[in-house]
């Protein structure tokens, strides 16, 4: 945090910068790619602990809420889709909880951790939200569309999805290629930056919110503090769900004749 | 919102990374588990219900088992009644029948005893008769000569 007493404006805007390594586009947002990776980590490290002792016998209590998890992503992949499952089921799990524990960070009061790096690591900026800064959401989504383009010619092969791109919606005239291409393209573009940006979005508002309740007096805080993170708690599992659900939708769409 | 590339592909990167992972370490196993843990289940169910078909057939079995053991044992006490109620019977008249032959014989035994005494008697009372006659007439009477007359009085007494 900077050195005196901020101004509201600076306050907010020190809460939104990044801590950034390089310029212009190849800028690293290192508090953003550390701060997902340890959480990545962290997911992992606890579901290949319940992986590894996994047992078909009576299950331990990691174990049961480990499987409720991969059970629920499970059923929520079958819902939609209808084809081997051996990796977007891993995909859609890896999505719901790292994008979750992405979410969660949100819940820790905005100061802590900015604060305690600024003492500690001597760090100007930290921003421990990933999914509030938009190239997290991004960095997923897009993996998403290529993912899409794979599955695309997996499932149609590339004659199939090249006629879908050329002949759907309006005809397979050779006058209407062109437009056909393009809806198609724009559809396809969108649906990343839909994805990734709803994501961002609900995550960023709800970071920004709790930047202005921290510019009030400290004795009023706990109040719309309170109320916002509460109801905060349903917008975080809210948001992993529908990301990893889309992504499930997208994936048998592009998968599957239609 | 300031965009940049470096983070979205370290993000991209790492996200592929970990989605490797899961797919490799955490998912199988776990489903494995799961999978094999529905099939264990559903196994001793069908398992539980066979023992429990298995069960009610046994005691139907058992049932059937103990009454005809109920009734043999009802035959063989009704049996051994008759056959304890034929020997008493039996002993009964064997008893009956010994008594009646001991009765009879010491009847003829005692009737046998009171003829010889009647025979005995009759002989004592001829001598006497003879003893008597002979003291009243004196050497008169010839004892050889009278004994038809002597014995015929004997057979009067």
């Amino acid at each position: 945090m900077a050195a005196g007493a901020p101004t509201p404006t600076e306050y907010v805007k020190h809460h939104i910068t990044n801590l950034s390594y390089g310029e212009g586009l190849w800028t690293f947002h290192m508090d953003t790619l550390v701060v997902s990776f340890v959480l990545g980590l962290f997911f992992l490290t606890f579901f290949i602990l319940a992986a590894r002792k996994a047992t078909s016998g009576v299950p331990g209590k990691l174990q049961n809420f480990v499987e409720m998890l991969v059970d629920f992503v499970d059923e929520s992949v079958k819902g939609s889709f209808h084809g081997p499952r051996n990796f977007i089921g891993p995909l859609s799990l890896t999505i719901f909880v790292w994008v979750f524990l992405w979410n969660v960070m949100d819940i820790i009061p905005v100061d802590y951790l900015p604060l305690l790096s600024y003492k500690v690591l001597g760090l100007e900026y930290t921003r421990i939200v990933p999914s509030a800064d938009i190239n997290a959401p991004f960095g997923l989504s897009f993996t998403v569309l290529a993912l899409i383009l794979i599955y695309s010619v997996k499932g149609k092969g590339f004659s199939g999805f090249g006629k879908e791109l050329l002949f759907h919606p309006f005809g397979s005239s050779p006058f209407l290629w062109p437009a056909n291409l393009l809806l198609n393209l724009v559809e396809m573009i969108a649906k990343p930056i839909s994805l990734g940006l709803r994501l961002f979005g609900n995550l960023y508002a709800a970071e920004l919110i709790f930047v202005l309740i921290a510019l009030l007096p400290w004795w009023i805080q706990f109040i719309p503090g309170g109320v916002w993170a509460i109801f905060h708690i349903l917008v975080i599992p809210l948001q992993a769900f529908i990301f990893m659900t889309l992504t499930i939708v997208y994936l048998s769409l592009a998968y599957e004749e239609h | 919102m300031d965009l940049s590339i470096g983070t979205l592909i370290g993000q991209a990167g790492t996200f592929l990374v970990f989605i490797w992972v899961t797919m490799k370490f955490v998912w199988p196993p776990l489903v494995q588990a799961m999978e094999e843990r529905r099939e264990k289940i559903a196994e001793g169910l069908a398992q539980s219900d066979e023992a429990e078909k298995a069960l009610e057939k046994a005691q139907l079995e058992a049932d059937g088992i103990i009454q005809e053991a109920r009734k043999k044992a009802g035959d063989i006490l009704d049996q051994a009644n008759q056959r304890g109620n034929q020997m008493i019977d039996q002993a009964r008249e064997e008893a009956v029948a010994e008594h009646n032959r001991r009765v009879e014989a010491a009847e003829n035994e005692i009737r046998q005893a009171t003829n010889q005494a009647r025979e005995a008697l009759r002989e004592r009372v001829a001598e006497l008769a003879i003893a008597g006659a002979s003291r009243v007439i004196e050497k008169e009477i010839d004892a050889g000569k009278h004994q038809e007359i002597l014995d015929k009085l004997a057979a009067e007494l």
